[in-house]
């Protein structure tokens, strides 16, 4: 068994108003040294695999199919071994 | 005249449906149906409207999971295979998810929800959504979406443009476009587009809120009528078609 963690964010090229507001609210926190803000989602899936490999596999093949939207988001993904 | 068949997809989290099936049997009198998402057949239609809603609430992203539905399996084979298709608002998102229609729709760039009535300039009438409207003609519809920021990257916008496939935009009362009058974002004023061969449209407004004339606003009416009248004359020529080679 492999525990997935995926991060899908908006494309860089890709205004994220939310991350701006956040931005813009750490600012009038007097935390001027936060540059620049993204936010994104965060998913945990567990993958009943025998090998890394197929784990690997399968996680990008559902980032691909349903995660992420290629159209306006980017993905990453690491993978450990669970009990 | 023959009435067409119109099929209302219904989803979990759909609140449109009932507008859009109002609408198209009461007011507009033409034979419709719901068809559950769970279906696995068209029941005949010659149109299916995906209507606005939250379907699945809007989980992962807005019409994501819907666009996985049994029902999506039919829908795409029937819009690829030239049937009529209509996605409204959460519709237009499910449409752009399925890949039947380019680009994506992201939060508001306001990042607020936006009801309100806004007015959109008609692009061209050469479309079967817009055949009784005029180039220019601005329509007065309501929105009501969070998530109606209209991206493309800059070829797929140049083909769009190019191509004649936005057929409304977010425009002032008198039709000039500015940033003022976009309600959230979209790239280039975009509020309703169609695929290539004209065969599918999504649009945020809600032209089946604004088609009762009780309700004080009627402009939503010329797109479906728009719709029924260009149908309805391919209908008769296919009709004619049979007749004389039988």
């Amino acid at each position: 068994m492999y525990l997935a963690k995926v991060v899908v964010t908006l494309r860089k090229s890709i205004l994220d108003p939310q991350g701006k507001a956040v931005h813009h609210a750490l600012g009038s926190m007097n935390m001027p040294t936060v540059q620049d803000v993204r936010i994104g989602k965060f998913i945990e899936m567990k993958i009943d695999t025998v090998t890394m490999e197929d784990a690997e596999r399968v996680t990008a093949e559902a980032c691909k199919k349903l995660l992420a939207n290629p159209v306006m988001e980017d993905f990453s993904f690491s993978l450990e071994k669970i009990q | 005249m023959t009435k067409l068949k119109f099929g209302v997809v219904v989803f979990p989290g759909s609140n449109c449906d009932h507008d859009a099936y109002y609408v198209m049997n009461n007011i507009l009198q033409q034979d419709t149906r719901y068809l559950w998402h769970k279906n696995s057949s068209l029941e005949n239609v010659n149109v299916v409207i995906l209507p606005g809603g939250f379907s699945y609430g809007d989980y992962l992203r807005c019409g994501a999971i819907a666009r996985f539905s049994p029902i999506m399996k039919e829908v795409i084979s029937f819009a690829l295979d030239g049937g009529v298709v209509i996605g409204i608002c959460n519709g237009f998102q499910i449409l752009c998810e399925a890949g039947l229609l380019p680009g994506a729709l992201l939060r508001n760039a306001g990042l607020t929800f936006v009801c309100k009535f806004v007015n959109l300039r008609v692009e061209h009438a050469n479309s079967m959504f817009t055949s009784k409207c005029r180039k220019g003609d601005v329509l007065h519809i309501p929105i009501a979406h969070g998530d109606g920021n209209y991206i493309t990257d800059d070829a797929t916008l140049e083909h769009l443009e190019n191509n004649n496939q936005v057929l409304f935009r977010y425009c002032e009362p008198g039709g000039v476009l500015s940033e003022a009058a976009n309600p959230n974002g979209s790239r280039n004023n975009i509020a309703g587009i169609i695929n290539e061969h004209g065969n599918i449209m999504g649009i945020m407004p809600h032209p089946e809120r604004a088609s009762d004339p009780v309700l004080g606003h009627t402009d939503g009416q010329i797109i479906f009528c728009s719709l029924i009248q260009s149908l309805s004359h391919r209908e008769h020529i296919h009709d004619q078609l049979v007749v004389e080679r039988s």
